[in-house]
């Protein structure tokens, strides 16, 4: 997606001083909205502040600044707006874990009833508040087919309020919850449940993963979405150096690594049905991902395996890229 | 009106300065790229290639000629070390810097870019004696600083090696004279057929302020070998000097060459294009450790030169010579064997190295030598005060870009003890490749120049190496990594999860708001090039 031949320092970069304005990132840009400003109490490295701007000014960009947005109850609400200051420089709203997509669906409603239609309207969650708490207004605002864009954060686990296990915990992972002990040590392995898949089963015009690693990819889906009327969803990969165990400088480094081993395929789907994926480029074992966070310390002894659960997330990836097509036509 | 229920005025979360939360902070540094320094003539590859991927090609030009007055030349007979060093080897393959140069270079002649003027005169006099690589480097940075120069050459024409030395297929002439008229016109003088024979001499009556000498290395090496009196030996200097003169050297149709250096290699090249059918090299040890580049060595072989390996001559006769096999013994050196071979030959061609002529330094007190060459300071700067040396006849490996680096560092040198000051350099640490995140960097396989078809290379005396035109001369700069050196990729202004950096434009870079950066390090981290370090913070 937006391969930018011939420009080989930018064709992955944020920005290129070689390309013309309209051809780079919305981050490139001194005039991007910054919906997501200084002062934010994310912890250090935190792979949803960064997401959270990539989208939401990418969304600014494409709603030519007329978007308003609202959030459930998770980390993103928590360290942007601890009162009385606020972090959103866009029409932010909050009310409850489980029903910013009710909300947003009200937002919109009230839009379209004042007049506003040029306004639009995201919603945006972390996966406890997506793929839990606020599953059944979610779906409800899928079959309805409001016309709201609903922005997951999946940081895999509630982080806000200490780690503990969610839907979109994955296998073996340790959380306060799943702790690494006993004979099936970490989160149980055959749990969980893909929402984008989930998402997809309601045929609704729009579904995509992307990764705060390839924020071209993440700003082309975030674009494409806005230009589409209807119920939207897009799911985010966004690193926790706190929940993880992992290094606050190797956020993006993850994010990378998770997508590039198959564990977190990147696709796009249109009206329930997957219409193309994000190659891997430089394809990794699931080690090389796994071994950055303490969260899966368990898995390994002196860096190596400890029984066959890394061999079974490294089948998962396998799988992952089979199904999703997610490696290039040899040339 | 005050919002319904809220006791505060809602805030700014700009009011909290999350920076106090820092115990590392980013820092932008600037590293010396691997490139930079390798070049013996001390370019900065990085800045020219920068200007040169946005397709200025004349600002490149201006900013490769601060160092280097000839890249047309360099371009085709640099051994570029740059590209050994080349950090984008451990991604494909190392940056097709010399053939970039020598687009440059071409541009340069084709478009007519002149050197500027310098601003102001000195009122200085330096005398420069050669004018070889060494001595026209001196001479071209010295004129650009304002002194007033003469070079002395004792030859016919200018270029020292690079004329007679080097054959037309590496390097056409017409390329050599226009670079060289090119620095002469400076404001050069220069004075042919006029050799130096006692410098001191020659500086006091010119009233010389001070002195570059870099006479270059122009007598041939002879070993003793048992010759008949009808034996056709030749040296390989004069071979390739002749090359230059109406008649060409006669060497008939069956020439042996002795020596495993550049020089072998270039007069068993020329036999060959003067109508040899045999042109053989008869070198003692092996392959591996011939001092020639192993590309010269390669395209001698494409072009049909044969090369015997552990091989010494011990007699040459009017029709053969012969020669004694040797064997390598533990330390590598070669050992004769008793065993003995003889091979037709009409000639005899000797490319056992090349010695300083020092006679014009006779008369000067206070000199130290080492084999032969003279010996210089780290100012390049010999035992004589004000007589400064460089190129083939000081202590050093023996290449045109050496010179030329000589030349310009006892160019600065000498502007600097002018003015009774000492010139000072500062170099960055270097830029390692494991600094780098060559994710960010889209693979792009290195741009081949093109060859001269093996015919007209065995016949003729053709440039062999082709260049590179407009559109892959672009993209070979464009493949350039920009080693420890911000290019304004944007990544560090993207990826920071604070929006705790200032994008502040182009060519200005940008700054980091210490009142907000919580100091994660993800923009060092994902910084492509290695351009920012993460510094503890003294608390």
């Amino acid at each position: 997606m937006n391969q930018i031949k011939f420009y080989q320092k930018g064709t992955f970069t944020v920005g290129n001083r070689l390309v013309a304005e309209e051809e780079r990132t919305t981050q490139a840009s001194p005039a991007r909205s910054n919906s997501l400003t200084c002062g934010h109490r994310a912890c250090q490295g935190c792979g949803e502040a960064l997401g959270a701007r990539y989208a939401v000014d990418a969304a600014m960009r494409a709603a030519d600044g007329q978007l308003i947005a609202v959030n459930a109850t998770g980390c993103l609400e928590v360290f942007t707006t601890p009162y009385p200051e606020t972090s959103w420089q866009i029409p932010w709203m909050h009310s409850l874990f489980g029903n910013a997509p009710a909300v947003a669906t009200g937002v919109a409603a009230a839009m379209r009833v004042k007049g506003r239609t040029e306004v639009r309207t995201i919603a945006q969650g972390g996966d406890g508040g997506t793929t839990d708490i606020g599953f059944g207004c979610l779906s409800g605002m899928f079959e309805r087919n409001d016309d709201v864009l609903y922005i997951c954060y999946d940081n895999q686990a509630y982080m806000n309020t200490g780690v503990q296990r969610s839907s979109a915990t994955p296998p073996a992972a340790r959380t306060a919850t799943t702790p690494p002990v006993g004979d099936k040590p970490g989160n149980v392995f055959g749990t969980g449940k893909n929402v984008p898949l989930i998402a997809m089963a309601h045929n609704i015009p729009y579904v995509a993963t992307a990764s705060v690693a390839d924020l071209r990819d993440l700003e082309a889906k975030v674009t494409k979405a806005m230009a589409i009327h209807g119920a939207r969803y897009i799911q985010i990969f966004v690193p926790c150096p706190l929940g993880w165990g992992s290094v606050a400088h190797d956020t993006v480094r993850l994010a990378r690594l998770g997508v590039e081993s198959g564990l977190y395929p990147l696709f796009e789907a249109e009206n329930g049905a997957v219409t193309s994926s994000t190659k891997i480029r430089r394809r990794v074992p699931v080690e090389d991902y796994l071994l950055l966070q303490r969260r899966f310390a368990h898995l390994f002894k002196k860096g190596k395996p400890v029984d066959d659960r890394v061999a079974r997330l490294q089948a998962m990836a396998d799988e992952n890229i089979r199904r999703f097509n997610l490696l290039a036509p040899e040339e | 009106m005050k919002p319904f229920a809220i006791t505060l005025d809602v805030g700014s979360s700009l009011a909290n300065h999350t920076g106090s939360w820092r115990t590392v902070k980013p820092v932008y540094v600037d590293r010396l790229p691997p490139c930079n320094h390798a070049c013996p003539a001390g370019e900065n590859i990085q800045a020219w290639l920068y200007r040169a991927e946005a397709g200025d090609y004349e600002a490149a030009w201006r900013e490769l000629v601060k160092n280097n007055p000839m890249p047309a030349v360099m371009g085709r007979v640099c051994y570029h070390p740059c590209e050994r060093a080349c950090n984008r080897k451990g991604i494909d393959e190392a940056v097709g810097i010399n053939s970039v140069e020598r687009f440059l270079g071409d541009e340069a002649l084709r478009r007519g870019w002149a050197f500027d003027k310098p601003a102001t005169a000195s009122g200085k006099k330096v005398l420069v004696v050669g004018s070889g690589p060494s001595g026209l480097s001196a001479a071209y940075h010295l004129a650009s600083q304002g002194h007033k120069v003469t070079i002395f050459e004792a030859g016919l024409a200018a270029g020292g090696m690079m004329r007679f030395g080097i054959p037309k297929y590496r390097l056409p002439r017409e390329v050599l004279d226009a670079e060289i008229q090119r620095i002469l016109s400076l404001g050069i003088e220069l004075r042919l057929n006029a050799k130096v024979t006692d410098i001191r001499e020659t500086m006091t009556s010119g009233g010389f302020d001070a002195a570059f000498l870099a006479v270059g290395a122009h007598r041939a090496r002879h070993a003793e070998i048992p010759a008949g009196d009808a034996a056709h030996v030749l040296d390989a200097v004069s071979v390739l000097r002749s090359m230059e003169g109406v008649e060409k050297p006669m060497l008939g149709r069956r020439v042996v060459v002795y020596g495993g250096g550049n020089t072998a290699i270039d007069v068993a090249r020329t036999a060959k294009r003067l109508g040899a059918s045999d042109a053989i090299i008869v070198y003692r040890r092996t392959r591996e450790k011939m001092p020639a580049h192993d590309f010269e060595v390669e395209e001698a072989l494409q072009e049909g030169v044969m090369i015997k390996w552990l091989s010494t001559i011990t007699e040459a006769d009017q029709s053969s010579i012969t020669v004694e096999k040797m064997v390598l013994d533990d330390k590598g050196f070669p050992q004769p064997t008793g065993k003995f071979e003889t091979i037709e030959a009409d000639s005899l061609v000797l490319a056992l190295g090349q010695e300083v002529d020092l006679s014009l330094l006779d008369n000067v007190p206070g000199l130290e030598l080492e084999n032969g060459t003279v010996r210089v300071d780290a100012n390049m700067m010999t035992g004589y005060p004000g007589i400064f040396a460089g190129g083939d006849m000081v202590p050093s490996d023996r290449t045109v870009t050496i010179a030329v680096g000589h030349g310009k560092k006892a160019a600065r040198n000498i502007d600097a003890w002018l003015h009774g000051v000492e010139f000072e350099t500062k170099k960055a640490p270097l830029a390692e490749f494991e600094r780098l995140n060559p994710w960010y960097y889209g693979d792009a396989p290195k741009t081949v120049r093109p060859m001269l078809d093996i015919i007209r290379r065995q016949s003729s005396f053709d440039e062999v190496q082709g260049g590179l035109d407009e559109g892959n001369a672009l993209y070979e700069a464009r493949r350039c990594l920009s080693c420890g050196n911000c290019f304004e990729c944007d990544n560090c202004y993207g990826v920071c999860p604070d929006n705790a950096i200032t994008k502040l434009g182009e060519g200005a870079r940008f700054a980091i708001k210490y009142d907000y950066c919580k100091g994660c390090g993800i923009c060092a981290t994902e910084c492509p090039c290695g351009a920012i370090d993460m510094v503890a913070e003294e608390i």
